[in-house]
């Protein structure tokens, strides 16, 4: 891998472009994914955020080439390295899975062949891209499981799944995909079934992988604690579309989407007092057939209005501090020049009718001494430097 | 593992007891009837039934005749048939044994790799003319009787179509040993095979195949497949090694109850004297020493395969060698 060699502007290791999925089903089409756009840098992490059914999972499944249900469509585009992976055929696409691209699975208690040992596993996986020995194979197997911080390698190899507790098989399973050295690796839930001790191991070992090993990684998870902890980047998706892109930091500084918004709310706050209850995002996220024609998360938003019915709201990006009156206007009237601009300027995009119209919600409030209290302004507090809350009220947005 | 097999060999012979216990209760002691004109035979005369009475004790409390029962079973080995003017019924099954147990492991040999094949092929191809071809045949394997299709197969083999360059090497029915003439023990027995594992065949590779279908979907298939390994590989190494659990158990049950006896309607019809045809004269005759004796052995081959079943899991499965 070129560790080196970062060039000012590097070529992305996978940019992907309208990746649609679809599922048949009774003689239709059920879109599962919709115009999921991203791209991944090298040894970028990059967090995949949505609730379940959100096709966060579809995606990477995607990518990797593993749908094979009879009858999916799978649209789009995905560059990995400028290879196209849509489409890709399955002789190529075997030598890729593992080698260069490799996954890590939700649950690590039934991801491994239950009659074979762990060294096996990983052996096999080795052995099946490169030309080694059994010998050489199992050595390199050990010296992964070391990195990997699984006491006792050598015996740990000799050992069936079963035998190691969730924490360890999930080490197991990060050394098993690490094994050839891909440049990326998807990481699908990889801490969900894990308590949190272990959850947060995994993740400081996921996070100094790209030190160790120069690969960017796909996160994928439902826990925005996770996100926060780990990833550079963050795509919320929702209901099969994209919500929100961004830098994490600026992501949970201030969302520019509703959803991101009403996510970010229900996290308990750690310190002021407790609140009676938490607030919630009031309903269920349609079920693909039935997604409505405008924004999916309509019918749950508090902002919703005329517009966002209309048709999905594209994304746009998220303006910052001083230029979001001109924004406002820039949206209706003589939009393609400064939003050629803003876009030089913001890596955030919220697929929201609401940055366009100049409404704009509350950033939220990080730490409590960095607030200033002005009454209720609707100004996105962000300016070139970085993060300015210019607004604090009692509380979150109400949602 | 000294302490588990010891275990199980308790087990064993727990289990042993206690379905020689139900059989001698079934025959010797249900009220109403007395085993002793039953052993004697039909018309015997009373010093015969003197004579009986006296051997079993039946004029002695029930434990003391479920002992003598058992002592000239397997100690003694004198238990006697009177049906069968005095013939000796232990070395009569010692007899048989041997002729079924070349029947079935060699019907069992052809529906293992067959049912293998069938299966995995299919599973492989889901969803293809292949596949339902296949599992279509396997039904029709399934549904056909074995005795009907072992008549029929004597009807073309041996006499409609036995002149004819293709059955002209078939044998008369009936069994020669393999000591004498392998080549003749293997002739008398191919076609009885092919009957015998016919519906096995068929009921096996069905199972084979929804067994792999349903493991297609598991998440360590997905890993293999995540692996990059070929999809030949994932389906043979993980998927058909980890049917390889479901499909011993099952194997294990079925070839047990077909050398207890259970190929009885094949041997009748093919005229091999085994222990199916053994048992089958026997309750035709109610001859009660060569049932109680039938049983017995049907019982301890059943309990003995389940035994090796459970010592073969400990190879197959490594999540059993733990639980014990």
């Amino acid at each position: 891998m070129p560790a080196e060699t970062i060039p000012m502007l590097p070529a992305p290791l996978l940019e992907v472009r309208d990746l649609c999925v679809s599922f048949p089903s009774r003689g239709r089409m059920i879109p599962i994914v919709e115009h999921v756009s991203f791209t991944l840098g090298e040894r970028d992490i990059l967090g995949l955020v949505g609730e379940s059914g959100s096709g966060k999972s579809v995606t990477a499944m995607a990518l990797m080439g593993l749908i094979d249900s009879p009858g999916v469509q799978i649209t789009g585009s995905a560059l990995f390295r400028g290879q196209e992976l849509v489409g890709l055929a399955q002789k190529q696409l075997l030598r890729l899975r593992g080698s260069e691209i490799a996954m890590i699975f939700q649950d690590p208690m039934t991801a491994f062949t239950p009659v074979y040992t762990i060294g096996w596993q990983i052996d096999e996986q080795i052995r099946a891209h490169e030309r080694l020995s059994r010998k050489q194979a199992r050595a390199r197997t050990v010296e992964l499981l070391a990195d990997m911080g699984v006491p006792d390698p050598a015996r740990t190899a000799d050992r069936y799944p079963h035998q190691l507790s969730g924490g360890l098989r999930q080490r197991a399973m990060i050394a098993m995909a690490l094994s050839c050295n891909p440049s990326l690796l998807i990481a699908d839930e990889p801490t969900t079934a894990l308590d949190v001790t272990v959850q947060a191991q995994i993740l400081d070992l996921i996070r100094s992988l790209r030190s160790t090993y120069g690969s960017s990684v796909l996160l994928i998870t439902h826990d925005m604690g996770v996100v926060a902890e780990t990833c550079d980047t963050t795509l919320v998706l929702y209901s099969g579309r994209v919500a929100e892109t961004g830098p994490t930091d600026a992501l949970f500084a201030h969302p520019g989407h509703p959803y991101t918004a009403a996510l970010l709310a229900s996290i308990p706050p750690l310190d002021g007092p407790r609140p009676h209850r938490l607030p919630a995002i009031a309903g269920a996220p349609p079920a693909p057939l039935e997604r409505p024609a405008g924004c999916a998360f309509a019918p749950r938003c508090s902002y919703a209005h005329e517009t966002c019915r209309d048709a999905p709201p594209p994304l746009v990006p998220l303006v910052p501090a001083g230029q979001a009156g001109q924004a406002g206007q820039a949206g209706q009237n003589t939009g393609a020049q400064s939003a050629a601009n803003i876009q030089q300027q913001s890596a955030q995009f919220a697929a929201c009718v609401l940055p366009a119209e100049g409404t704009l919600l509350l950033p939220r409030l990080l730490e409590a001494d960095t607030a200033m209290s002005s009454p209720g302004g609707i100004i996105l507090g962000l300016s070139d430097q970085g993060i300015q809350p210019m607004l604090s009220s009692a509380g979150e947005p109400p949602l | 593992m000294m302490i588990a097999l010891l275990r199980r060999l308790g087990q064993t012979v727990f289990v042993l007891f206690g379905i020689s216990a139900l059989v001698f209760l079934v025959f010797f002691a249900t009220p109403g009837a007395d085993p002793t004109a039953r052993i004697a035979g039909r018309n015997a005369s009373p010093q015969t039934m003197e004579k009986v009475r006296q051997e079993y004790g039946f004029d002695r409390p029930l434990p003391v005749q479920y002992a003598t029962m058992m002592k000239k079973l397997f100690i003694t080995q004198d238990l006697a048939s009177y049906v069968d003017r005095g013939e000796l019924v232990v070395p009569e099954i010692a007899r048989a044994a041997p002729v079924t147990v070349s029947l079935v492991c060699g019907a069992a040999v052809i529906w293992v790799v067959l049912s293998i094949a069938m299966g995995t092929l299919a599973a492989a191809l889901k969803g293809t003319w292949t596949d339902r071809s296949l599992m279509m045949l396997g039904l029709v394997g399934i549904s056909m009787p074995v005795f009907w299709l072992g008549q029929v197969a004597n009807l073309i083999t041996q006499s409609r179509y036995h002149d004819t360059w293709l059955f002209s090497w078939v044998p008369g029915l009936g069994y020669v040993p393999l000591t004498e003439n392998p080549w003749g023990w293997f002739k008398a027995l191919v076609i009885p095979w092919i009957v015998l594992a016919v519906m096995f065949i068929g009921i096996y590779s069905r199972v084979l195949r929804a067994d792999l279908v349903a493991l297609s979907g598991e998440d360590f298939m997905r890993t293999a497949r995540a692996k990059g390994l070929s999809p030949t590989r994932i389906l043979l190494r993980h998927g058909l090694r980890t049917s390889m659990i479901t499909f011993v158990s099952l194997f294990g049950l079925d070839f047990a109850q077909l050398v207890g006896g259970g190929a009885l309607l094949t041997e009748v019809v093919f005229g091999l004297p085994g222990v199916g045809r053994l048992t089958y004269q026997a309750l035709t005759n109610l001859d009660l020493p060569l049932i109680m004796a039938t049983v017995m052995y049907s019982a301890v081959f059943v309990v003995l395969a389940n035994a090796v079943v459970d010592v073969l899991y400990l190879f197959l499965d490594p999540r059993v060698r733990d639980a014990r």
